[in-house]
């Protein structure tokens, strides 16, 4: 067995890393909605193939994921060493590093920072850091309103809901709800307003311009920071981002320790693999890197924020430890055909999909998530697009198992399952008493009708809710072998 | 060529008939098939569920039983994706690094259907015969985690008499996932309802495939709905000789 380093998970009670139900009872409920259903459908089909396109003509494809893969790795076995260098490059270059063990500190530290400043509203770039540990909440909670710039994090914003995505927040809706929530939720759209993408852009545009032109607070999550260097890179489509990084007097960034690459260069492997295997494009449209502070131009007060909440903890597990090389495409939501089906809100955390489902029970300790690792057929399509090659399937199996451990340890009486796989396995054990098992499985021919059963008892009436299943056989394949080796062939 | 047949818990209890496929099928083709009959399962179920405490010993027992053939076949893309990806990883886990290399010397030797089929006998055309609109859907363990590729299709194309159809968004998973069809019954439903939506739209007569348990998935919503669509596994069609047996 593995040792346990015992390290701190991120703690309850704050942020967004938690569903108040199992997957399985929120997905009923999404399953059971066509119009989420075809939004979401029709948007990951869209993106899965655009972005099946351009990676096709990639010809060093695999490479660049094998590249992408193993500096990942390499930060991983180094990040404490890492972390200083970071730390020590961005101060040399005026910027201010602080270090938040989980969500309450890191939104304590921005919040006193954006208080020390003297005003009350900030523009913020879309981030999941700032997402997964509640600070706009924690923001109103200090009196200060946080206005998010992202089109697709604004609608979501307005809309007092969750975002459902990692990449495109508000995937869940289609152009006539976002028009609708604009109506009802914008001030100063006009009546006539259509669902035009260009129009409804164009509402968001002038919604947001006046408040990048008199923001004077910034923040922000990054896609990256270099080591090397102390350089924090933003990686975008709209340009709203751009705005908040250059034009407010100070830009607080809260970056999860993960995010780390060795050294500029390596950002040549990462830029190549992210906007193809998120968005689907050659490049994304706005690239924007800073380091510390250049005076006279941009923000003269540049606070960073590294975050853990719980990622030492994933760190100390070997084989978990992968899902931090997670460079937050999205591309594993959009194949996945149980995110597709049941979308974003379904998981409970502001990580959905395959990755959600391994990242958040790391998170939290897989007791608060323990639904999760179970979201999936392990049906693979995950690890086939993953940029950076995470095994998802692996690690859903090992989260598998570290649940079952840990009910098991915690529980006097094992549970209804543990007592069904534990009878399997002892069956299974020797060929004589598996022989007797299949004889015994026979008497469910009595409930077959022309070799199907219609109906079983819980918990296997969830498979006959909607399918047959088939009667054993009246002869088991090595009942047939034992005769015919008798008989001779 | 001497070849040990690994049929799987599934073929040995419900599904007979596909592993009399598998033993008419290579006989034809000239090979001596053993059974060895201390084999049980494979311990997919167990370690996919979480419990691999459980699975070691299941591990450990279809290694003894298979660890004296050279060739290991099975009608089933998970099983040897579990035998391959899967066996070694949970011996190590409990820190059994001898029948962890015990286990991948069996698993170097275990061939799912269509991969001893194409790859170990150098075949495409079987001789078989089977007179029907099929369409095959690939499933996730043998296009994902074997990788057979083309290689049922290959052997499907040489079939006489068959017409083969494709099937739209072939490469989407079921909704089977073991476990999670009861676990996750809706969101498994609401998969095999598109799976089989695409099946009907091919107008074919039979849908197959290289594993039993995805084929009793489908198979069982294609019998809910009385559609007389039949799920058929591929070693069946390549045993056919195209008598309407089935």
């Amino acid at each position: 067995m593995r040792v346990h380093l015992g390290m701190p998970t991120a703690p309850p009670g704050v942020g967004q890393l938690r569903g108040t139900e199992p997957f399985p009872k929120a997905a009923r409920r999404a399953v059971a909605d066509p119009q989420l259903r075809r939004n979401i459908g029709a948007a990951t089909r869209t993106i899965r193939e655009k972005r099946a396109a351009v990676v096709a003509e990639v010809a060093d494809w695999e490479q660049l994921r094998d590249a992408g893969r193993e500096l990942k790795a390499q930060v991983m076995a180094g990040l404490d060493d890492y972390l200083l260098q970071f730390e020590a490059a961005a101060t040399a270059r005026g910027a201010v590093v602080h270090w938040a063990r989980d969500a309450a500190e890191a939104n304590r530290i921005v919040t006193g920072l954006v208080l020390a400043t003297g005003h009350r509203d900030v523009v913020k770039v879309k981030s999941m850091a700032t997402q997964e540990i509640g600070l706009n909440e924690a923001l109103a909670d200090a009196g200060i309103t946080a206005l998010e710039t992202d089109l697709a994090e604004l609608i979501v914003q307005l809309d007092h809901d969750k975002p459902s995505h990692i990449l495109v927040p508000a995937i869940h809706r289609n152009r006539s709800e976002i028009r609708e929530i604009f109506l009802r939720e914008m001030a100063g759209v006009p009546k006539d307003l259509t669902d035009e993408p260009s129009d409804l852009a164009e509402a968001a545009r002038r919604h947001l311009r006046e408040k990048f032109l008199s923001a004077k607070v910034a923040i922000s999550g990054a896609n990256f920071a270099v080591a090397e260097t102390g350089t924090l890179v933003v990686v975008e489509s709209e340009g709203n981002g751009r705005m908040c990084l250059t034009l407010p007097e100070t830009l607080i960034t809260v970056v999860g320790i993960e995010k780390i690459v060795p050294t500029f260069q390596d950002l040549e492997v990462f830029l190549q693999l992210l906007p193809r295997s998120s968005t689907g494009e050659r490049m994304n449209p706005y690239t924007s890197m800073w380091t510390g502070v250049t005076p006279g131009d941009g923000p003269q007060q540049v606070h960073v924020v590294l975050l853990d909440n719980g990622r030492t903890a994933v760190l100390a597990d070997s084989i978990g430890r992968e899902t931090l090389h997670c460079i937050r495409c999205s591309a594993c939501l959009n194949v996945c055909p149980v995110y597709e089906r049941t979308g974003g809100h379904a998981y409970g955390s502001v990580y959905p999909g395959p990755i959600g489902a391994i990242l958040s029970p790391q998170l939290t300790g897989i007791e608060d998530n323990a639904s999760l690792p179970y979201a999936s057929t392990l049906c693979g399509a995950c690890y086939d697009v993953c940029p950076v090659k995470i095994d998802i399937p692996a690690i859903l199996v090992h989260l598998r198992q570290q649940h079952v451990e840990q009910v098991s340890a915690h529980h006097r009486l094992p549970s209804p399952e543990a007592v069904a796989m534990a009878a399997a396995a002892w069956a299974m054990a020797t060929p004589a008493r598996w022989g007797r098992a299949q004889q015994l499985s026979r008497v469910a021919r009595l409930l077959s009708r022309r070799g199907q059963i219609s109906s079983l008892p819980f918990p296997l009436s969830r498979w006959t809710g909607s399918r047959d299943a088939p009667a054993p056989a009246a002869q088991s394949f090595r009942d047939w072998w034992g005769a015919r080796a008798s008989d001779g062939p | 060529m001497r070849i040990a047949l690994f049929v799987s818990c599934l073929v040995d209890s419900i599904f007979p008939d596909v592993g009399k496929a598998t033993v008419t099928l290579l006989e034809r083709l000239g090979h001596e098939i053993e059974f060895p009959s201390a084999q049980t399962c494979c311990g997919q179920m167990h370690i996919n569920t979480g419990y691999q405490r459980h699975a070691l010993s299941l591990v450990r027992h279809h290694v003894e039983v298979f660890e004296p053939y050279d060739v290991i076949v099975a009608p089933s893309g998970s099983c040897v994706g579990s035998v391959r990806h899967q066996h070694a990883m949970v011996a190590r886990r409990f820190d059994d690094e001898l029948l962890a290399r015990r286990a991948e010397a069996v698993a170097a030797r275990t061939y799912e259907l269509s991969e001893l089929l194409v790859d170990v006998l150098g075949l495409e055309d079987v001789g078989a015969r089977f007179p029907h609109r099929v369409t095959y859907h690939p499933t996730c363990h043998s296009l994902r985690v074997l990788r057979v590729g083309d290689r049922p299709l290959r052997l499907l194309r040489h079939v006489r008499g068959i017409d083969l159809v494709e099937l739209p968004e072939a490469d989407v998973c079921c909704g089977f996932g073991g476990t999670f069809a009861v676990k996750n019954a809706d969101v498994s439903t609401a998969m095999l309802a598109d799976k089989m939506q695409n099946v009907l739209a091919t107008r074919a007569e039979v849908c197959t495939a290289g594993d039993s348990s995805c084929l009793m998935h489908i198979g069982g919503g294609l019998s809910r709905l009385r559609t007389r669509v039949r799920a058929v596994h591929l070693a069946e069609i390549l045993a056919s000789d195209g008598s309407p047996a089935r």
